[in-house]
């Protein structure tokens, strides 16, 4: 087995028309992990996806997949990967089982092997019940399963999820993270954009931040998370006078005079809370709210992302 | 495997879909063919005194079905238009192109697929106009033969059309309604009237318009009237129609999605 990447992008570029979507990016995935390019819409995560799974062609760039360049052998690329878009790749017109022969077909398994294949991944993603039924007919959680499973006829080493469990409900969730699991379990290579923290923090080794056409942290989880300032104390105050003496009590904290609000920065432990409240006690101050906020994947996000969407978000938790 | 064997694998699949698809939905294809049917036994049984004048009914049927026939054809590629660009905006294209399978079997697939699809159209269509009194002027085996292979060459000219008109639609509806002339034209041809009968200025647009000189030439083939330069007309029309539609298609279809 061989140690070159599973997946490696230097200095990726795209634009359509006038608008620069991807603005140099550099990624590598290692084989057997599972990579989470994450970010806002209309970040240029799809794009990426679509470029790398052969689907559109970059601006510039040196792309190699499985061991081949982009450039050069598309085809071969396509042999090795499968890829599961945004939008349900799935037949509406025929059942899911005639989904997963006509796969079967286009990867030109025999007959008897197709078929075998094709009944063992309906059972997997449990749709043998559903399997005469006209794809049309299936949830959205059935349609990204099926998708999946029709991903999985090639028995791709590397696949390619592009927001796998946009739309679905928290149940069909669950289960989509649970077979994204079990694929890595097996072996084989996950690159996966998502606009969800949680799923990249549940399911990723790596984890790149892409905003506006540019990765603006790469990372682990761990890693990410002390790219930002550590978590606070958030104190809240219905009387204007209370408000004030608190303010001028606790110099160290950061006003929000509007809003009546303090903030301190924290690690969060016990003791620094209780320095606080001995601080609020001796001066005879009752804050109305107290919250204690520790640093998340979220903090990262908007931090890195974009200022006044932490100013919304702080408007929003305080309310 | 070769690149050949691919490619005839790769599309005899994508023709088993579209197959698929028309067996599993009749109702679409049999919908296409209300409006021929229904202009037949329209033109017969309600306009066919007026229409014929005074040459009787069957007459008026024997001249009548060659362009309803046509028709059929047009009728029946709307539904490819409309299967086509169902097909580009729904993802399955996307997941095929990242397939490692030949590039042209998704559009072979359809091609085909229509091209039966009118045949069989034609034939139930034919069935009806036989039912209703149409019999060929003791028409040869090889004028039969002929007559059949340019409904195939019209269905092979309007296939490509649409499916270039299919792709250049944002979305089926469109699709449906950019195909529309496919079935306007013929009532601007010498289907339900004779040529001499329209007025000048409009004879010559009808004249030399795509479905005339195939109308003329089946008519001919089937009754023994004169063909003239309409089966030249009518093959040059095939011809060019194929070429560009396969041309605007498949331009369409190498250009990267967006």
């Amino acid at each position: 087995m061989s140690t070159e990447p599973a997946i490696s992008a230097r200095q990726l570029r795209k634009s359509y028309g006038d608008r620069l979507v991807l603005d140099g990016i550099d990624l590598s995935v290692p084989q057997g992990t599972v990579f989470s390019l994450l970010g806002p819409n209309g970040a240029g995560k799809t794009t990426a996806v679509k470029i790398l799974s052969t689907l559109v062609a970059a601006d510039a760039g040196e792309l190699r997949v499985a061991g081949h360049d982009l450039a050069v052998d598309a085809q071969a690329v396509r042999a090795r990967i499968g890829v599961t878009g945004q939008f349900s790749a799935v037949d509406g017109l025929i059942t899911g089982e005639e989904n997963m022969l006509l796969m079967a077909d286009l990867h030109h398994l025999p007959k008897r092997e197709g078929r075998r294949v094709a009944a063992e991944l309906l059972a997997r993603f449990g749709l043998t019940d559903a399997a005469k039924k006209p794809a049309s007919t299936y949830s959205g959680g059935m349609k990204r399963r099926l998708d999946i499973a029709m991903t999985l006829v090639g028995d791709p080493r590397i696949i390619f999820l592009d927001e796998p469990t946009t739309g679905l409900d928290p149940r069909a969730r669950h289960t989509m993270w649970q077979i994204i699991r079990d694929l890595v379990t097996g072996g084989v290579t996950v690159f996966l954009t998502t606009q969800y923290l949680e799923e990249a923090d549940e399911l990723a080794d790596r984890i790149a931040v892409l905003h506006e056409g540019r990765i603006v942290a790469e990372g682990s989880t761990e890693e990410l998370k002390r790219l930002i300032p550590g978590g606070h104390i958030r104190l809240r105050f219905t009387d204007p006078a209370a408000y004030r003496s608190a303010a001028g009590a606790l110099t160290e904290a950061v006003r929000n005079d509007e809003l009546l609000a303090l903030q301190l920065p924290s690690d969060g432990s016990q003791r620094e809370l209780r320095s606080v409240l001995d601080q609020l006690d001796a001066e005879g101050i009752e804050a109305d709210e107290l919250t204690v906020h520790t640093p998340d994947l979220d903090d990262v996000f908007f931090a890195l992302t974009d200022s006044s969407h932490q100013t919304d978000r702080t408007t929003e938790a305080l309310r | 495997m070769s690149t050949l064997s691919l490619a005839v694998r790769d599309s005899s699949t994508m023709l088993r879909r579209n197959l698929l698809h028309a067996r599993r939905y009749p109702s679409m294809t049999l919908n296409l063919l209300l409006t021929p049917v229904m202009l037949l036994l329209l033109f017969v049984y309600v306009f066919g005194g007026a229409m014929s004048g005074g040459t009787g009914r069957s007459a008026y049927v024997a001249f009548l079905l060659p362009g309803i026939l046509l028709m059929t054809i047009g009728s029946t590629t709307i539904g490819t238009a409309v299967s086509v660009s169902t097909d580009m905006t729904e993802g399955i294209v996307a997941r095929f192109r990242t397939m490692a399978i030949h590039r042209g079997s998704v559009l072979f697939g359809h091609v085909v697929g229509s091209v039966l699809q009118c045949l069989m159209s034609v034939v139930l269509v034919g069935a009806v106009g036989v039912a209703i009194g149409f019999r060929s002027h003791d028409a040869s085996v090889l004028e039969w033969l002929a007559a059949f292979g340019l409904v195939a060459l019209f269905a092979l000219a309007l296939t490509w059309i649409a499916i270039g008109m299919g792709m250049a639609s944002p979305n089926p509806e469109g699709a449906s309604n950019s195909a529309m002339p496919l079935i306007l034209l013929p009532l601007i041809s010498s289907a339900f009237v004779p040529l001499h009968s329209m007025p000048g200025w409009f004879q010559p647009i009808a004249r030399y318009q795509p479905f005339t000189p195939g109308i003329e030439t089946l008519r001919g083939l089937l009754l023994g009237s004169e063909i003239g330069d309409n089966w030249w007309i009518a093959l040059a029309w095939c011809a060019a129609l194929t070429v560009l539609g396969h041309r605007w298609a498949k331009a369409q279809y190498d250009r990267d999605p967006r």
